[in-house]
């Protein structure tokens, strides 16, 4: 498994599809940083977490990075998962890879895994080097509790980038042809991300309770609910309330790191299943698939 | 034969949504031998291949490669057999040596010594001067011939070869020929699937025809030969300036002669042993002028036609 896990990571390192991702890495970066030197100032009110601020703030027209993030690390799971098996199985290395002395779940567990560190490596890369640039910028250090913080979100953002790369991966252990498997898992994103959470659940939900729930079905509010409570840490519940009114109506006094992690425990833990259910079933339709085309 | 037999399959079955590809086979390949898998498309011919590797899991009946179950030992299996795909495919972006390198690696083949390997095996199926060219910029018939060379650097005891010429120019047909007749003295038994029966008559050792699933006939080539088109007899072609009924006669006579035929100036005599000295013999001695006589040889295309149409009648 080693073996493949490092073949897939020199794959994925030296291919034009991680440059172009790592420019977008770049991108939303700079756009997010631009957005917090716009807005910071204003932002910046008696609670602390003045650092976490670069993160959250959006200034003007601009987005802030989080919700950059947001949009884009869907697109960077679904880049490194589309074509994960089904292009071996196009140009024939699939077939003499499994006549060779290895599991076959070693396949799928190498490229999965290389998917992650390659993941990893890349919001690992957006945090850092915005945290770098925020500090020359603002001048003001992050406590413990807010590299904590970080920390922490950073962790969610490499799951909820799995869960999108376990579902591109599965899409191309079903789908025979590389486009389908790409607009499938592409169009699963823009459902959940547009018309899920904006038409559909407000359409058929009837109470709040089951608003809430539905809402919650879908991996991109569990995500920004998550990053939310996390990165601003005067959040004290994930509720129906929009930003700016819950904001108003808040004690301005912040949670403890603790009770923030309390807090997003269920988001955690159900990010975790989902990607965990995605790969199960890719692991068990692709060790029972037939390996004739 | 007294040989080892390393290949085994017992009645081996596999469907496919309910059309059955594979029907009940029994196969015996003997050990340092190259067997022949023949038959027209759709026969069952890489279904059973990939049974016998343990990449395609049978519906029924078992197969064997050196007394391991390939459905329930397939790592062992795999360890000892190495396969050539109908369709070979390999990583564009990497080198031919990266390429090789990484197969190595997956059979825990050191580095120095894969290094080695990969320079003798694409030594013997002729590439070597593309040893560092990516595998994108190779031609169809290089990529076939980089297939061999994928097979033979994890050194197995057993080489599935799925249409192994397929795309190779007249000379590269001849090489690759050439390496597979020479496998068995380096230990290795061969399974080939071919189209060209040719080919397969000048390499192998056995065949087995299948058809519909079945094996329609599997043994020794020259044996098959003799058994398929004449009963186990030998036919000798006589062509004389003039036959008639007299000759026949006095042919007919010969011990040993089971018939007679005759076309034209033509005669065609099935015997049970080698007669044409006494045949010529008696063409002679009748003042007919002999032209030219033969026992006639038996190609692979006969054989397979005629079981091929026996195996179509049946249906």
């Amino acid at each position: 498994m080693i073996t493949i896990l490092r073949k897939e990571l020199a794959d994925y390192f030296s291919s034009i599809r991680c440059f172009i991702l790592f420019l977008l890495v770049l991108l939303a970066s700079a756009g997010g940083l631009y957005a917090a030197y716009q807005g910071i100032r204003g932002a910046v009110s008696e609670t602390g977490f003045v650092f976490l601020k670069l993160f959250t703030t959006s200034g003007g027209v601009m987005p802030s990075l989080v919700s950059f993030i947001a949009l884009f690390v869907p697109i960077v799971g679904i880049a490194l998962g589309f074509d994960a098996i089904n292009s071996e199985r196009y140009s024939g290395t699939l077939n003499r890879i499994l006549s060779q002395p290895v599991y076959r779940d070693s396949v799928i567990n190498g490229k999965f895994l290389a998917g992650m560190v390659t993941l990893s490596i890349m919001m690992a890369a957006t945090i850092l080097i915005v945290s770098g640039y925020g500090l020359r910028m603002i001048g003001v250090p992050p406590t413990a509790e807010e590299i904590t913080r970080l920390f922490i979100y950073l962790v969610f953002t490499i799951i909820y980038g799995a869960f999108w790369m376990g579902l591109a991966i599965l899409f191309s252990i079903l789908f025979r042809r590389i486009a389908v498997s790409l607009l499938s898992a592409i169009a699963v994103w823009l459902f959940f991300d547009f018309f899920y959470i904006s038409m559909i659940v407000p359409a058929i939900a009837k109470t709040t309770e089951a608003y809430l729930m539905l809402m919650r079905l879908s991996p991109n509010t569990l995500f920004d609910e998550a990053t939310m409570v996390l990165l601003l840490p005067q959040w004290r519940g994930v509720g129906i309330l929009t930003a700016g009114e819950a904001i108003s109506y808040m004690l301005p006094n912040p949670l403890s790191l603790g009770q923030s992690i309390l807090l997003v425990w269920p988001q955690l833990t159900s990010l975790i299943s989902l990607s965990a259910i995605c790969f199960a079933i890719s692991y068990v339709v692709f060790m029972r698939q037939e390996i004739r085309s | 034969m007294g040989k080892k037999i390393v290949v085994e399959t017992q009645e081996l079955t596999k469907r496919y949504d309910g059309t059955t590809v594979v029907d009940h086979l029994n196969l015996q390949i003997a050990e340092n031998e190259v067997f022949g898998l023949l038959g027209p498309n759709g026969a069952g011919k890489t279904t059973t291949m990939l049974m016998l590797l343990g990449l395609t899991e049978p519906t029924s009946g078992s197969a064997r490669v050196f007394g391991f179950d390939s459905a329930r030992e397939p790592l062992k299996v795999k360890r000892l057999t190495g396969y050539l795909p109908e369709k070979v495919g390999f990583y564009d972006n990497l080198t031919a040596r990266e390429n090789l390198r990484f197969i190595a690696r997956l059979n825990n083949i050191g580095d120095a010594e894969s290094k080695r390997l990969i320079e003798q095996v694409l030594e013997a199926v002729g590439i070597a001067e593309m040893t560092d060219v990516t595998v994108g910029k190779f031609s169809r018939g290089m990529k076939q011939r980089l297939g061999i060379a994928d097979v033979l650097v994890k050194k197995p005891k057993i080489a599935v070869l799925d249409e192994p010429t397929a795309g190779l120019d007249p000379e590269g047909i001849n090489q690759i020929l050439d390496l597979i007749a020479g496998l068995p003295q380096t230990g290795a038994t061969v399974v080939i699937s071919s189209h060209r029966l040719y080919e397969v008559q000048r390499v192998c050792h056995s065949i087995g025809i299948l058809s519909k699933g079945k094996m329609v006939i599997e043994g020794s080539l020259d044996q098959l030969g003799r058994e398929a088109l004449a009963e186990g007899r030998y036919i000798i072609e006589v062509e004389t300036a003039g036959v008639n009924p007299q000759l026949i006669k006095v042919i007919n006579e010969i011990a040993g002669v089971r018939r007679v035929e005759a076309k034209g100036n033509l005669l065609q005599i099935s015997a049970d042993i080698d007669l044409r000295a006494e045949i010529a013999k008696a063409i002679v001695q009748n003042n007919i002028p002999l032209i030219q006589m033969k026992i006639r040889e038996f190609s692979l295309d006969d054989i397979y036609m005629k079981y091929f149409h026996e195996g179509e009648l049946e249906k």
